[in-house]
């Protein structure tokens, strides 16, 4: 498997949104196309908008149209697989689950794709710290519109 | 140095002590071992070789090699690694190997020998171990626990990171927090637990020996539970005895458990789940992860968690090993070398790093060693970690009425461990007060979830292994 080789998914073992509904409002995109035995973020859903089909060994799956980005399977997910896409402000924000030191908000951050290659720079938007994540947080970054589907991490500039 | 913050974990170090090392004094924290405050006062080197004198640190850090033993209060052979340091404690290198009678200076264990009576005894509180006595607890048996470390948990104690599974198996608690609520499950339901007490024998009529704080007992139990977990393997190569070089667990013990810095640039070797599960938590620390190198052409981990290192911007080299160490009496640096489908080192490809810490994730052994002693009948299977006691799906051994849970049957997850701990606790349960039809439907329910949990791509290797091991048990008379 290309994945095994790299250590991480690429957007063609992805399933995106079409970008009319990345234009309405934030959605959750999971990459876990790996077979685990888990399931926290099927019950997590508050919208049921989350599927394993047949035994907690499938991989989830998630309804776009009854998905409301609302976040909250970031911040239960174990293997920190889920994000939030957005198109709905008229430039790109990409949430990813993080826990390391937090950045501050607002703070100007190089932007990085799943391989860790630096693809462009963005700020930090917003971060959420709720008790009900555990500890986990969500980082909102801001970025070019184009750069949403690519963007998975950040580094801070020294 | 010790670690100030930590985004998931708060240190609440306890009152201030010091003890002696070679005469130096030492400062150090209550429940900090003496490996620990030494390696946190910046001193790595514990002992040296007997005939080389080179310069040895620890290795494992939770009491399974010889790495770190050391001369304290007199006493020869310590595991300074699960001792407590104390204050005004002597410390010295042992630098000559203490075998005869007349040198080792150890307990006097056999003037009075009190017997201990119990349905069953546990030896290991990891989670299996826990979840054997909570599940028999539940039945009212009284279990005891016999736990060679001064803490509790097992390895679940420096776990940072959210487990994987169902509801069940707490997914998506944190391993600290599972060992904090199997610890308080197991102490509400008035399990006896025995600390710092190491087994030192098994003898016939199921009877261990035990040695707590410098006595000898008898335990005498009508069944036996052995879930000793696993010991960290190592590799060859020119400078692996340097300290620095630990296994990738020690460096979490020292970082997650004590709060103490393992090292500022870290080389890890291996990218199985424990590799790089490790990485990201170095990551978490504060400290810099310089690279993680993987002798075989693929990532072993889940993708999930070698993503998490990869868009942070760290290094993976697959087909890669470590082929040097290089320093004087700790790390200093490290080459890797690419190698190709031979398992050949490729020349040209070496590249030096900048480290001072090598993590060695490439493997765990399953820690037979009490149950091979007592005469249990042994295989082995790769798949499974190498030797291994034979057992049946009930978890019990040759020796009857004792049985065994957790990486010592095979080389698995916590999830797994603690339906394998439940399975063997009702197993044993089953034994002391007769057969019950509501533990009968337990252990049922247990054992469908652990078929459940392998039986996707990751469970194949311990489905292969099983499938070897029950056959070999059956051949055996182990139904």
């Amino acid at each position: 498997m290309e994945y095994t080789k790299k250590g991480y998914f690429l957007e063609k073992h992805i399933k995106f949104p079409s970008k009319k509904r990345l234009r309405e409002k934030p959605v959750a995109i999971i990459e876990c196309t790996q077979n685990i035995p888990c399931n926290p973020c099927v019950e997590a859903c508050p919208f049921g908008a989350i599927t394993i089909e047949g035994n907690i060994n499938s991989s989830p799956e998630v309804n776009f149209e009854t998905c409301t980005g609302c976040g909250f399977c970031l911040g239960i997910c174990p293997g920190l697989a889920i994000f939030l896409m957005d198109l709905s402000k008229g430039y790109g924000l990409v949430t990813i689950p993080y826990e390391l030191f937090p950045p501050d908000k607002g703070e100007p951050v190089d932007l990085l794709d799943r391989s860790g290659q630096k693809v462009g720079e963005g700020t930090i938007e917003q971060i959420r710290n709720l008790k009900k994540y555990d500890r986990t947080i969500l980082v909102t970054l801001k970025m070019d519109e184009k750069l949403i589907k690519i963007v998975r991490g950040f580094r801070r500039k020294k | 140095m010790r670690l100030k913050k930590h985004p998931i974990l708060k240190f609440k170090r306890k009152k201030e002590i010091t003890f002696f090392y070679e005469g130096q004094p030492i400062i150090a924290y209550e429940d900090e071992p003496i490996a620990a405050a030494l390696h946190a006062a910046g001193i790595t080197t514990l002992s040296e070789s007997f005939r080389f004198h080179r310069a040895r640190g620890f290795f494992c850090a939770i009491g399974k090699c010889a790495s770190c033993v050391m001369e304290v209060d007199g006493v020869s052979n310590v595991k300074t690694c699960i001792v407590p340091a104390m204050q005004g404690m002597k410390v010295k290198k042992q630098i000559k190997a203490k075998v005869s009678p007349e040198e080792f200076s150890g307990p006097k264990v056999f003037k009075q020998t009190p017997v201990i009576k119990t349905d069953f005894a546990i030896v290991g509180g990891g989670p299996a171990g826990l979840s054997a006595a909570i599940y028999a607890a539940r039945f009212g048996i009284k279990p005891m626990i016999i736990e060679e470390n001064f803490l509790m948990g097992g390895q679940l104690i420096k776990q940072t990171h959210k487990f994987f599974g169902s509801k069940s198996h707490y997914a998506s608690i944190r391993g600290i927090d599972i060992a904090k609520i199997l610890i308080n499950d197991a102490q509400e339901k008035g399990v006896d637990i025995w600390t710092s007490s190491s087994v030192v024998g098994f003898f016939s009529g199921n009877t261990l020996g035990v040695i707590k704080e410098g006595q000898y007992y008898k335990v005498k139990a009508k069944t036996i539970l052995i879930s000793t977990g696993a010991s960290e393997k190592s590799i060859s190569f020119p400078g692996n005895d340097l300290p620095g070089v630990y296994g990738a667990g020690a460096i979490q013990t020292l970082m997650n458990v004590y709060g103490i810095i393992p090292g500022k640039r870290v080389l890890i070797l291996g990218a199985g789940n424990i590799g790089v599960i490790v990485a990201y938590q170095l990551l978490q620390a504060g400290i810099e992860v310089v690279a993680v190198a993987e002798a075989l052409p693929r990532i072993g981990a889940y993708i999930v968690h070698s993503a998490k290192l990869k868009r942070l911007g760290v290094p993976i080299f697959t087909s890669h090993t470590i082929s040097h160490v290089f320093g004087k009496d700790r790390v200093e640096q490290a080459e890797i070398v690419e190698i190709n489908n031979k398992w050949q080192k490729i020349s040209g490809t070496e590249k030096r790093l900048d480290v001072d810490t090598v993590g060695l994730a490439v493997g765990l052994s399953p820690s037979v060693e009490i149950l091979s002693q007592a005469g249990a009948n042994m295989t082995y299977i790769p798949e499974l970690g190498g030797y291994i006691t034979l057992h049946n799906i009930n978890m019990e051994t040759s020796i009857p009425g004792t049985f065994i849970a957790g990486d010592i049957s095979g080389i698995e997850e916590a999830s797994s461990a603690m339906l394998e701990g439940r399975i063997a606790g009702l197993n044993a349960t089953n034994k002391i007060i007769g057969e019950n039809k509501e533990i009968e439907q337990e252990i049922t329910k247990n054992q469908k979830e652990l078929v459940e949990l392998r039986e996707g791509p990751f469970g194949e290797k311990i489905r292969i292994g099983n499938q070897k091991l029950y056959k070999e048990a059956e051949n055996n008379g182990i139904y």
